[in-house]
């Protein structure tokens, strides 16, 4: 299979009160196309900062993080967007919706960025895929927790995207709703052929993907490969 | 720079107006608040635009009405045999009008003043009208012994038509009240109220002495076609041998138009001041409305949007609110433009249109744009630095909107658009940098003001206080607070408003002050000298003392610095005395100084020594002015004797008090023979007295002029009046302004304090305690604004006076009293407003709603 992302040696330190703050430090991996993965690691292990850098929102300190063949870090940060805006997707644990925009809106937006045609039909399409077909014209906050993760999904999915990052995405949502969004996930991302890299401090979504990352204290300390 | 393997995405323009159009969805109605600061700035800009187009097309129309006649011929002497006949062959049909300032008297009501008599042969006006009630009495005066009088003389003395006023020693029906006469503005006939009489009375009067200040006008109509620019510029050489003055209705169009331009120019600048404190309030606001748009930018950031394309965006968002605002302004604009002529209608010697004018209303929404835009670039640019790693975690990165190096270049061009506009409306770049230094320094004194108070409060805070005085004083320096926005806008306004009223104060005094104790208060001039001693006796007998007894002679020059007018013109490093030679001076003879008068260069000559070279005394700053040194050659014309004189001393005189001061004067022994008159000086305890004088010396003296301080404290308030009224009228664009600035700041403040309020009402704060965290907030704001502006006003009035006015500053505290409380009234009642919405409801309908 190919290797979709490559972080080889990546480091990344803040300057705090005079002090560099290391939050992560020489971690190396590489990810496979249309696997399913999870980081995991307790609060301030440096997870989300690892998925950051991964996604190409942030630059490292050291170390490259290499993105289906580009190199990010060579990358100014319009370009980065460019490279978001074709090949990645993203769910966030408070769902991240553009609050004046409706529901059909936010699922339309990474389309019209790309300029591309049929924009309309193919997001209600995937609203369709998420059960929010007659849900469009709503505004996020006319949406429960659940809806807006499942506008946010078919957001994330519409760009058709090479990569998925989800951050802690049942993390604001009871547990019958994860249940559905994880479905929800896992489905969209086996029938589009997507890669999957998600952060998680849930163990029982973890074991749902086919490999663990665990990180602590900003290292990587284990890569399992599970039975799913 | 890595080449990325697929194309590179174009910036589509629609999908950027789509989603500004989009984003602004929820915010429109606070975006519209944010430039609704600026909607007065540009409708006092285009009020004042419109005025000036009118005004411009108006004199255009009526230039000819303005100065009566084709052309007028000025001159300052009785004109020559060899003159008259060069006026003679001037003109069609011809009027002359010879003007002088005289005391009349009105038998019945017994009452005198100072006015400027007229007296006028001929058909004058050719073009317009005298205007008189009854409306034939502009012709009808002419027949007889009949006066026009002045309808603000005939309202302050109860005069009506049929009744008499005396003109030096002859009496005048008065045939009809003047309402109107060509080109003069309402506000002369307050200060110089005026009498036509029909000159062939004017000998008879015998107020026509040798060295009475005359003014000779003739008027000129030509019944035939004639270019009168070539005819004037083939008369000029001539005019100016004669050293006669000549107008045209083409140069009264220009004159006029000039003054009026400099004046529209001026009062631009006025309300170009409101505009820039609405800036100051539409860049607070969009601060932090960019703040509460982080997290929607990196969302956008997130998906692939570029940073110039988010910064497009809200650019969109801007303009289009900004040219709302702009077209509402210039709607406000065009409507108040109707009362402007009714605001200066004492100072227009026209009827002025209210057209709309589309170039100022083109100019006002233009300005309108460009300057909301400029403003809102400073936190606007901050866009392009916020991260999208927002999305996961705000606090990842210190967001500091203010900390980025385009701002600089922002700064730069705020300030070379507000160069290029000041020196759009005055002339030359030295004022025009002194006021963008001005409005900077200005500015950054009161931010610097804000932020000290912001410090001292933090420090005045103590842990002892209760919660609720803590949290309302803490409220002026805690994140996203008011405090500069507010002491910037309402700060400035306040100085605005105080400083005139100090001023007019400080003038006022002025005049009060310089006839306080025993000092003069009372000048009596045109005294001739067979008059002198029995006008002294009268005096004497009334209980008044003869403070001064001054000769004063009437001199020309004829030679300056040994070179005559001819000469002088040639040389173009003197081209500013040329006005010298065709001025007519008032200078007198002593042998010593008077106690308002101290040397400061060269030697005090008393008498004159023997020889032809006459040392005189120059005051200091006609000398300074003039480039005249000590030793400099002077020939004065004595009404036809040229006597040489050098400048010996150069003098300072105190021009503040109440008292004959003269440029030249002459050693004794001199001039002493000269035709001259007498000046006086007397003080009169009250104003009965005054009036009792006055009657008694225009009786025996009809000739003799009277100036008191009651009658120049007079003029001096209802000019103050006339003028204050218009700087407050434009000044009240400014205060609405900054009303609309502390609304906006207050309706946002609201926005970001809603939360914790919210908060606090949820964990059992009761209504009352909001209410008086909200109080204390907004009585302290209000009163620090104010405070801080009126600190401002005080500064600036006491500077004025110490160096401008050299007068010790004296305020009378209850105006600015009364300016503080409203300010802090205000700005408490539009806070309690703006947060009723979380006083009154129920904290989870607030937040569904707000939130």
């Amino acid at each position: 299979m190919d290797t979709i992302l490559d972080i080889s040696g990546l480091g990344k330190t803040y300057q705090s009160a005079g002090k560099t703050l290391t939050v992560l430090d020489n971690i190396n991996f590489s990810v496979e196309a249309g696997s399913t993965n999870a980081i995991v690691g307790p609060s301030g292990s440096g997870k989300t900062t690892l998925l950051g850098l991964c996604a190409g929102l942030d630059r490292s300190t050291t170390g490259t993080v290499t993105l289906s063949g580009i190199s990010l870090g060579e990358l100014s940060e319009d370009k980065r967007a460019q490279v978001r805006n074709q090949y990645v997707g993203f769910i966030f644990q408070n769902f991240q919706l553009l609050p004046t925009l409706t529901a059909l809106e936010n699922v339309m937006v990474p389309l019209e960025l790309r300029g591309e045609k049929n924009i309309r039909a193919r997001s209600l399409d995937l609203l369709d895929k998420v059960g929010l077909a007659d849900r469009g014209h709503h505004y996020p906050a006319q949406l429960s927790g659940g809806e807006q993760q499942r506008v946010s999904l078919a957001r994330a999915f519409s760009n058709q995207p090479k990569i998925l990052f989800a951050d802690e995405p049942t993390g604001n949502l009871d547990a019958e709703t994860s249940e559905k969004v994880v479905k929800l996930i896992f489905d969209l991302n086996r029938e589009a052929g997507t890669t999957l890299v998600l952060v998680t401090h849930d163990l029982e979504l973890a074991s749902k993907t086919q490999r663990i990352l665990r990180i602590k204290g900003g290292k990587l300390v284990s890569d399992d490969k599970t039975n799913a | 720079m890595a080449e990325l393997p697929f194309n590179k995405r174009k910036t589509s323009v629609r999908w950027l107006f789509e989603m500004a159009w989009r984003d602004s969805r929820k915010s429109r109605s606070r975006l519209f608040l944010f430039v609704s600061s600026i909607i007065f700035g540009i409708a006092a800009l285009v009020a004042i635009y419109t005025f000036g187009f009118n005004l411009k097309k108006d004199i255009d129309a009526q230039a000819a009405t303005l100065i009566g006649a084709d052309m007028a011929v000025h001159s300052g002497k009785l004109p020559d045999a060899k003159t008259q006949k060069f006026l003679d062959s001037l003109g069609d049909r011809r009027s002359q009008e010879r003007s002088f300032a005289s005391m009349v008297y009105f038998p019945k009501s017994q009452n005198t003043r100072l006015a400027q008599v007229k007296a006028l042969q001929g058909q004058f006006p050719y073009y317009g009208k005298l205007e008189t009630i009854p409306e034939n009495a502009g012709t009808d005066f002419r027949n007889g012994k009949k006066a026009l009088v002045d309808q603000t003389l005939m309202l302050q003395y109860n005069a009506k038509v049929g009744d008499s006023i005396k003109v030096g020693y002859v009496t005048f029906l008065i045939e009809g009240t003047l309402t109107k006469a060509p080109g003069q503005a309402g506000i002369a006939s307050g200060i110089a109220p005026m009498v036509y009489i029909p000159m062939q009375y004017l000998e008879q009067t015998g107020l026509m002495q040798k060295g009475s200040r005359i003014n000779y006008t003739f008027y000129y109509k030509y019944d035939h076609a004639i270019d009168m620019a070539k005819l004037t510029k083939s008369l000029d050489p001539k005019m100016e041998k004669l050293e006669l003055g000549y107008e045209t209705i083409e140069t009264r169009k220009q004159n006029t138009g000039r003054a009026f331009a400099n004046l529209t120019d001026f009062l631009a600048l006025v309300g170009f001041i409101a505009l820039l404190l609405g800036c100051v309030g539409v860049a607070s606001a969009i601060h932090i409305y960019v703040r509460e748009k982080i997290a929607s930018i990196a969302i956008m950031r997130c998906l692939g949007v570029k940073a110039y394309e988010a910064f497009l965006i809200y650019l969109i968002q801007i303009i289009g609110i900004g040219l709302i605002g702009s077209i509402a302004g210039a709607a406000l604009g065009t409507i108040v433009q109707h009362l402007l002529p009714v605001v200066f209608k004492d100072f227009l010697p026209l009827s002025v249109t209210t057209d709309i004018s589309w170039a100022a209303v083109g100019q006002g929404v233009i300005l309108g744009i460009t300057i909301s835009v400029l403003f809102a670039l400073l936190p606007l640019i901050a866009i392009r630095r916020i991260s999208p790693l927002n999305t996961l975690r705000m606090s990842y990165e210190n967001i500091n909107l203010l900390r980025d190096p385009f701002r600089w270049l922002v700064y730069a061009v705020i300030l070379a658009f507000i160069a290029v506009f000041t020196h759009s409306q005055i002339d030359g770049w030295q004022a025009c940098t002194f006021f963008t230094i001005g409005i900077v320094v200005a500015y950054y004194i009161l931010v610097g003001i804000a932020r000290l108070l912001m410090y001292l409060t933090r420090l005045f805070i103590k842990s002892s206080w209760s919660y609720v005085w803590r949290q309302g004083f803490a409220n002026l320096y805690r994140p996203n607070n008011q405090t500069i926005v507010l002491v910037v806008s309402i700060g400035l306004s306040a100085a605005f408003i105080c400083t005139l009223l100090f001023t007019q104060g400080i003038l006022i005094k002025q005049v009060s002050l310089s006839s306080s104790g025993n000092q003069a208060n009372m000048i009596l001039f045109d005294i001739q000298v067979k008059q002198k001693d029995a006008l002294a006796a009268l005096t004497r007998k009334e209980h008044l003392p003869v403070l001064e007894q001054v000769p004063v002679i009437s001199v020309r020059i004829d030679k300056f610095k040994g070179k005559n007018e001819a000469e002088t013109k040639k040389d173009s490093s003197m081209n500013h005395s040329m006005w010298l030679f065709s001025n007519e001076f008032r200078v007198t003879y002593r042998d010593s100084l008077t106690p308002n008068e101290r040397i400061i260069d060269g030697e005090w000559i008393g008498k004159a020594p023997a020889g032809s070279d006459i040392p005189v005394s120059v005051e200091d700053r006609f000398a300074k002015g003039m480039k005249l040194k000590i030793g400099d050659k002077l020939t004065f014309n004595v009404q036809g004797t040229p006597v040489n004189a050098h400048v010996a001393s150069t003098r300072e005189v105190n021009w503040n008090r109440m008292q004959t001061n003269f440029i030249f004067v002459f050693p004794k022994g001199v001039l002493d023979d000269a035709p001259q008159f007498y000046a006086f000086a007397t003080h009169v305890p009250s104003k009965q007295a005054s009036a009792l004088y006055q009657q008694h010396v225009v009786r025996a003296f009809p000739n003799v002029s009277m100036i008191d301080l009651g009658f120049i404290l007079s003029v001096l308030e209802e000019l103050m009046d006339k003028v204050g009224g218009i700087i407050r009228f434009m000044a009240m664009f400014s205060i609405v302004t900054a009303i609309v600035v502390l609304i906006a700041s207050v309706r946002i403040s609201k926005y970001q304090r809603i939360q914790e309020s919210v908060l606090l009402r949820t964990m059992g704060a009761s209504r009352r305690q909001i209410f008086a965290i909200t109080t204390i907030e907004y009585l302290f704001l209000g009163g620090l604004s104010a405070f801080t502006g009126i600190l401002i006003a005080l500064a600036g009035s006491w500077l004025l006076a110490k160096y401008n006015f050299q007068v010790p500053f004296t305020a009378d505290p209850t105006q600015p009293l009364l300016l503080f409380l409203t300010i802090v009234v205000l700005t408490i009642v539009i806070g309690l407003l703006n947060s009723r919405g979380t006083l009154n409801k129920p904290p989870l309908e607030v937040l569904r709603r707000d939130v």
